[in-house]
């Protein structure tokens, strides 16, 4: 059970869309990291956006994979590659005003060995269609510190009102 | 001009900033890269879906009863 739990920053998008959020500088005084993202994508040429993950200045796809189970409509489904992604966005395209929402947990990020991530994400239009839902396992495969994260789409800019806050989780 | 949001955790302060030429030239070289995934990926699955329901009809299998079996 966590004993410190700390929101560390927060940020919202302004009216004019923001084609990334980053975290620099994170300390690296706690035991654990968490991110809660509240997104939605300002295009809607898709149905729904992927998160796409950047830790400290890595943006070498092969040096991130994950494991994906998850739903859509009636279906499971599950997959697996070597790229930065770890969520679901909200297209444009959904009900205005709705968000999709993704909790990115990193365990012993300044520790000295890979860095593994979780991920429970899920969109959200109102219930209409194209609600998808995934449960990411991933790794980071360096060995440093984590001192930033990066959030972006794998097209499009988070639209206004998106938000991402940045925890640091110990049990002291 | 699109921009991105950079948060400094020691001071919590938001800075916006432009985005470069090259940024932005790497922003859409990745969503194309992205796209061209995407259908890649959707094409195999449809190709995948054609192969199932080819073995279906030859077991004289209906497409429910095939999905029945897969679930």
């Amino acid at each position: 059970m966590a004993n410190t739990y700390t929101a560390i920053a927060t940020v919202t998008v302004g009216a004019g869309g923001a084609s990334s959020i980053a975290f620099s500088s994170i300390p690296s005084t706690y035991t654990d990291l968490l991110v809660k993202v509240s997104a939605r994508n300002t295009d809607s040429a898709n149905n729904w956006y992927l998160l796409k993950l950047q830790f400290n200045s890595d943006t070498t796809g092969s040096n991130y994979s994950y494991r994906l189970v998850g739903g859509f409509g009636s279906s499971a489904y599950s997959s697996s590659a070597s790229d930065r992604y770890g969520g679901y966005v909200t297209s444009g395209a959904r009900t205005a005003s709705t968000f999709g929402n993704t909790e990115l947990y990193i365990p012993n990020y300044a520790g000295s060995n890979n860095k593994s991530f979780f991920s429970d994400s899920v969109t959200e239009g109102n219930g209409s269609s194209y609600e998808i839902l995934g449960l990411w396992a991933g790794l980071w495969s360096s060995t440093v510190v984590i001192t930033g994260i990066t959030l972006s789409n794998d097209a499009g800019n988070f639209a206004q009102y998106s938000t991402a806050t940045l925890y640091g989780i110990k049990n002291s | 001009m699109p921009t991105k949001l950079l948060v400094d955790c020691s001071t919590g302060a938001v800075e916006e900033i432009e985005l470069t030429a090259e940024e932005i030239a790497q922003r859409e070289a990745d969503a194309a890269a992205a796209a061209q995934a995407k259908a890649d990926e959707e094409a195999a699955a449809a190709a995948k879906q054609a192969e199932k329901e080819a073995i279906a009809a030859r077991l004289g299998l209906s497409a429910e009863e095939l999905s029945t079996l897969l679930s």
